[in-house]
């Protein structure tokens, strides 16, 4: 499913920084996988771009079978939408929008008429139990709830791989586990490629693989 | 629909501000409106007050001649003569149609039993109504017989019909009026129009020339002519024109000052551009105006853009094109700037309508004349097509550089940036 290899990345600027220096990554169709690093490991970095969005300098980044380089805004942007379902840390719903527009929106930009996307995200709403907060504009609700929001935003589009980043981080222990649960049963049922960066030794300890970055390589176990 | 869901969504968050802009873009097109209503209303009434000579004409009078010429010094007092006539009517066919002559008798007294008026009397051949345009009110102009048997027939206007008799001015038509002692049969009235010419009383040319002993003279020529569209040649034809006048009272072909020409064709046309350069500057100053409000919406969209630069990289995150940002923001731009230009638009024309209601119907009495300073000062479909057009290219630029700033914003920055 994700196929990375050789991968550079060189943050230019008045001092040039070597961020990712030759990333060997492989992860399988219907993965959960975590990665792991300290701050300034080049995790971020890597998200970015096994998230589309940032490039790389040198290698070859695969995704589903497509190669992903270079490519023009647009495309991009296109390959987001359709491969790619964020969960960020902040949770980043819009907040003049309701929750079911929030989960709406990827849809809207592939060109779903109105109704049908309301239908699927209110399924998808159901799905994260929360069809009675439909109406709900994201400040009216918790952190937890928020963050299922945005997960029914991730899935809604179909995409070949979730990208999580930091899912729990701004949840608290008992919500941060409800979550996990969440994420490992749709992983299990659905077969959905799942990919979540963390600093977090438990909620690693969660996922089937753990890959650990230092200093812009993959650490070998 | 979707699209101006989206806007009106993100628009109404901020009410006052887009209002606050908004308010200078309607005051832009209020002013260009109002500015170009007045214009219309200014040339309006120059072309009322110049339309009762026909477009294609000119008239001739006598003048002093400027230079010796065969052994005559200058200074010499030229009088249009029989002569002058036949040449404007024989010697130009291929550009003269109608030729008409005019002769003035001042301090005429017009009456009719014991009421009488004060006037003068012009006399006219039948051709001349056709080239200054006479508005009768009843009964009709001089005829060609009139003109060739000298019958004493006159034509009066409306106000002294008044004074000579009471009630309808048209029921003086066929009664007999003096002047001085000579009788004449009243065979029209003219309609008041604040012109000369309806203070005046109408004779046949041919009959004032008998009565007051005008021998072959004339004092004015008037003719019609066709096939000069252009500037240089109505000078060519004037050079001609004059160089055969000039030659008939002996005055140097070239003497510009022996007669007068006075051609409402290129006096037209130098109006008409005239009127261009004034309606082109009323817009620049119009659009000057508008610059300020379009800058103004410029400012507030880059505020938005920069406000927004968290959710823009949000959308972008999850599949927004830069294309679709661009195309939120410019249509945000042009419908505000539209919502407020049409009703900047309204007003001005309410302004329009109440200049027209005010000082439209008003003449002003310079002490010499009176006139209309506005005449229907209201903009024209036309331009109000105009300015819609400027709004939305107004729009779409205020919205421009705001709108590549949302389209190039870069996702990771953007959710960065909390």
């Amino acid at each position: 499913m994700i196929d990375l290899h050789n991968v550079h990345k060189t943050y230019r600027g008045a001092q040039p920084l070597h961020v990712l220096k030759g990333i060997e990554l492989h992860i399988d169709r219907g993965e959960l996988v975590s990665i792991m690093g300290a701050s300034g490991s080049g995790k971020s970095t890597l998200l970015n771009i096994l998230g589309i969005l940032d490039d790389y300098d040198e290698g070859e980044y695969h995704l589903d079978g497509t190669l992903i380089r270079h490519l023009s805004e647009t495309r991009a942007a296109h390959y987001r939408n359709h491969m790619i379902g964020f969960i960020f840390q902040s949770f980043n719903l819009i907040g003049f929008k309701t929750a079911v527009e929030n989960v709406e929106l990827p849809l809207f930009y592939q060109g779903v008429s109105r109704s049908r996307r309301h239908q699927l995200a209110m399924e998808g709403l159901e799905r994260m139990g929360l069809t009675d907060w439909a109406q709900h504009y994201p400040n009216e609700m918790s952190g937890g709830q928020r963050q299922r929001v945005a997960i029914a935003r991730a899935l809604i589009a179909k995409p070949s791989i979730i990208l999580a980043d930091e899912p729990t981080g701004a949840l608290d222990s008992k919500t941060g586990v409800e979550v996990m649960e969440l994420l490992k049963q749709l992983n299990h049922d659905d077969g959905i490629t799942m990919v979540i960066v963390t600093h977090d030794a438990s909620v690693a300890a969660q996922t089937n693989r753990v890959i650990r970055i230092k200093d812009g390589l993959i650490e070998q176990p | 629909m979707e699209l101006l869901a989206e806007i009106w969504q993100a628009a109404r968050r901020n009410k006052l501000r887009t209002s606050l802009t908004g308010f200078a873009v309607a005051w832009g097109i209020f002013m260009l409106i109002v500015l170009l209503g007045a214009g219309a209303g200014l040339i309006n009434a120059q072309r009322e007050n110049q339309g009762e000579w026909v477009d294609n004409s000119m008239m001739v009078f006598g003048g002093m001649t400027s230079k010796e010429y065969e052994g005559l010094k200058e200074g010499r007092d030229i009088r249009l003569n029989q002569g002058d006539i036949a040449i404007t009517e024989t010697s130009f066919p291929q550009h003269i149609d109608q030729v008409g002559a005019m002769l003035f008798e001042n301090g005429a007294t017009i009456s009719l039993g014991a009421n009488y008026v004060t006037s003068s009397l012009r006399g006219i051949y039948p051709e001349y109504a056709t080239i200054q345009k006479v508005k009768l009110r009843a009964g009709r102009f001089i005829n060609a017989i009139d003109q060739q048997q000298q019958r004493k027939v006159i034509i009066m206007g409306e106000r002294q019909a008044r004074e000579l008799l009471r009630g309808d001015a048209a029921q003086l038509i066929g009664r007999r009026v003096k002047v001085g002692q000579i009788a004449y049969t009243v065979v029209g009235i003219m309609r008041d129009d604040d012109s000369q010419m309806s203070n005046e009383a109408i004779v046949p040319f041919t009959t004032l020339r008998t009565i007051y002993n005008r021998a072959d003279r004339a004092d004015r020529i008037a003719f019609t002519f066709h096939g000069l569209q252009t500037e240089e040649q109505n000078e060519a034809f004037e050079e001609q024109y004059r160089a055969a006048l000039n030659r008939n009272h002996r005055a140097a072909p070239d003497d510009a000052d022996a007669v007068w020409i006075w051609n409402r064709f290129t006096q037209a046309m130098q109006m008409e551009r005239g009127t261009t350069i004034i309606e082109t500057a009323l817009w620049i100053i119009g659009l000057l105006t508008l610059l300020s409000g379009i800058v103004g919406v410029s400012n507030i969209m880059l505020i938005t853009v920069r406000e927004r630069t968290h959710e823009f990289g949000i959308r972008k995150a999850i599949g927004a094109t830069p294309f679709s940002l661009l195309r939120v923001i410019i249509t945000e731009s042009v419908l505000v700037t539209g919502f407020f230009g049409y009703i900047g638009m309204f007003l001005g024309i309410m302004a329009n309508l109440y200049m027209d209601y005010s000082l439209g119907a008003k003449p002003i009495d310079t002490g010499l004349f009176q006139t209309t300073i506005f005449v229907n000062p209201t903009v024209s479909l036309s331009t109000c097509i105009g300015v819609t057009v400027v709004l939305i290219v107004a729009g779409t630029i205020a919205g421009l550089v705001p709108a590549v700033k949302a389209a190039r914003i870069r996702p990771i920055e953007a959710l960065r940036a909390e």
